[in-house]
């Protein structure tokens, strides 16, 4: 079976919140490709996420991204590199193309607003809409096409679909599964939905109280779960 | 440059005492409507009363002194005692206190300065310490509501402003639209006051100069003068305090140090 290269190693990572340890002393592996995180709410797969670009920084223990500490990376590069979807959306004020334009920037880019949000799932017509004006769903696509704008090489997800519909759920994931093919980008996926996991990803983190309790390919670990 | 006519006022105690009907009639309201602010009334009228003649005396041996050293050690303890005050109603910003001495500091510093340089007061006790006084209670107001409203927005926003930081943006860009916000907001009081003085309110000096018998038109431009003063003094005062105060918001590496729920 080919190993894909290692995209992020957490080694002994411990994080506390408010002085309630929310990681702790968590190691894992996430290799390129897709990978889901997948835990019950509380057992701090979002916290996980944010340590992968900086967003915040782990108090003990090493996070590293591509075989360097990320501590020794300038947080604002990475963070272009290594974009985060949040799990609930939050545009700027303005319209959508406004969104996309300041992403674009910040990396030095211009922004080709139609072919973003074709990427996202969205048509055209939405670069002049109000951020504010969208359905939830519209809303995350928008956000993953303010994302896309960085052109990232990896993209965080913290429960893209928690807020959505059944349907909506389906939509995003088969957008997620075509940008996959489209730009060849790494996706790290939080999830509490184990099934989501198996339709989204190629290896799988589960984690519990803070801690990596199994990972592997996921076909195995859920084969396993399933068995 | 503005000069003191002659004008003469007595007040004596007995007039002082006759306008306690006034405040007996605030305890009588509140005391039938029950809204329970009797002692806070009560309060408020002693602690006026102490205050007042403590800042009169005050005043009076600074101007019989006629000291610039006294002017700026009453000026810089209003600084201080301000900036105790403003940090009350700035609580969700961490380390007010400092961004808060700056602002009303260089406000007040800078307002002074410029009335002098401009021509428009002497550089005596006699104009230095009311303007001074004035200026740092309002530095102090704007201050005090601009970093109540910068603490309600990065906490409120945070979402918002990880969102924004998740983007590889600075703080200061991921900051920028709450920024606005909060100087809008310790600022748009005075304007509205401005916009509105001599239609809907007498502002205090005018009605302080009228009733010491001096003329209207000296009175009216007295009062443009400070007005317009004031104008440059609260804004200077919201920008200074809240350009201190956001960085206390973020870590060097451009992290929320209070990130939102997940």
């Amino acid at each position: 079976m080919h190993v894909a290269e290692t995209a992020f190693e957490l080694e002994q990572v411990s994080l506390s919140r408010a002085g309630e340890p929310v990681l702790r002393e968590l190691s894992a592996r996430i290799p390129a490709g897709a990978t889901c995180v997948a835990g019950p709410s509380g057992s701090g797969k979002s916290t996980l996420l944010r340590l992968l670009d900086r967003l915040s920084d782990a108090e003990a223990g090493t996070v590293r991204y591509r075989g360097a500490d990320v501590r020794d990376r300038d947080p604002l590069e990475l963070r272009r590199e290594v974009v985060l979807v949040p799990q609930l959306p939050a545009l700027l004020e303005g319209t959508v193309e406004d969104n996309l334009r300041f992403a674009a920037e910040l990396a030095g880019r211009e922004p080709d607003p139609a072919r973003l949000l074709d990427l996202a799932g969205l048509d055209a017509s939405f670069a002049a809409r109000d951020g504010s004006k969208l359905s939830v769903g519209e809303q995350q696509r928008a956000m993953l096409a303010r994302a896309l704008a960085l052109e990232p090489r990896v993209l965080l997800l913290d429960e893209p679909t928690s807020a959505l519909d059944p349907e909506t759920t389906g939509a995003i994931e088969e957008t997620m599964l075509e940008l996959r093919e489209r730009l060849r980008i790494d996706l790290v996926w939080v999830t509490h939905d184990l099934a989501q996991a198996g339709r989204m990803s190629e290896w799988l983190v589960r984690i519990e109280a803070g801690r990596a309790v199994e990972q592997g390919p996921t076909a195995e670990l859920l084969g396993a779960v399933a068995g | 440059m503005v000069t003191m006519a002659s004008v003469g006022i007595d007040v004596t105690l007995t007039e002082v005492a006759a306008s306690l009907a006034l405040v007996a009639l605030a305890i009588a309201v509140s005391i039938w409507r029950r809204s329970d602010l009797e002692k806070d009334i009560a309060i408020a009228v002693l602690r006026s009363f102490i205050q007042l003649s403590a800042i009169g005396y005050v005043i009076q041996a600074i101007f019989d002194e006629d000291s610039i050293a006294l002017v700026i050690g009453l000026l810089t303890v209003m600084v201080v005692f301000g900036a105790f005050t403003a940090r009350r109603r700035a609580k969700r910003v961490p380390n007010a206190l400092w961004p808060l001495l700056a602002a009303l500091g260089v406000a007040g510093a800078t307002t002074l300065a410029l009335v002098v340089a401009l021509g428009v007061f002497e550089p005596t006790p006699r104009y230095l310490v009311p303007v001074g006084g004035m200026v740092i209670g309002n530095a102090m107001t704007s201050a005090a509501v601009a970093l109540n409203r910068l603490g309600d927005e990065m906490t409120d926003r945070a979402r918002e402003i990880e969102a924004t930081l998740a983007l590889g943006a600075t703080a200061t860009v991921a900051a920028a639209p709450s920024l606005r916000r909060s100087l809008r907001s310790g600022t748009i009081s005075v304007i509205d006051q401005t916009k509105t003085t001599g239609l809907i309110f007498f502002p205090g000096t005018m009605v302080g100069m009228l009733l010491a018998g001096a003329d209207p038109t000296d009175a009216v431009r007295l009062q443009m003068i400070l007005l317009w003063v004031l104008l440059g003094a609260v804004a200077l005062s919201a920008l200074i305090s809240t350009t201190l105060a956001y960085r206390n918001f973020f870590t060097p590496a451009h992290q929320l140090r209070e990130p939102p729920e997940p």
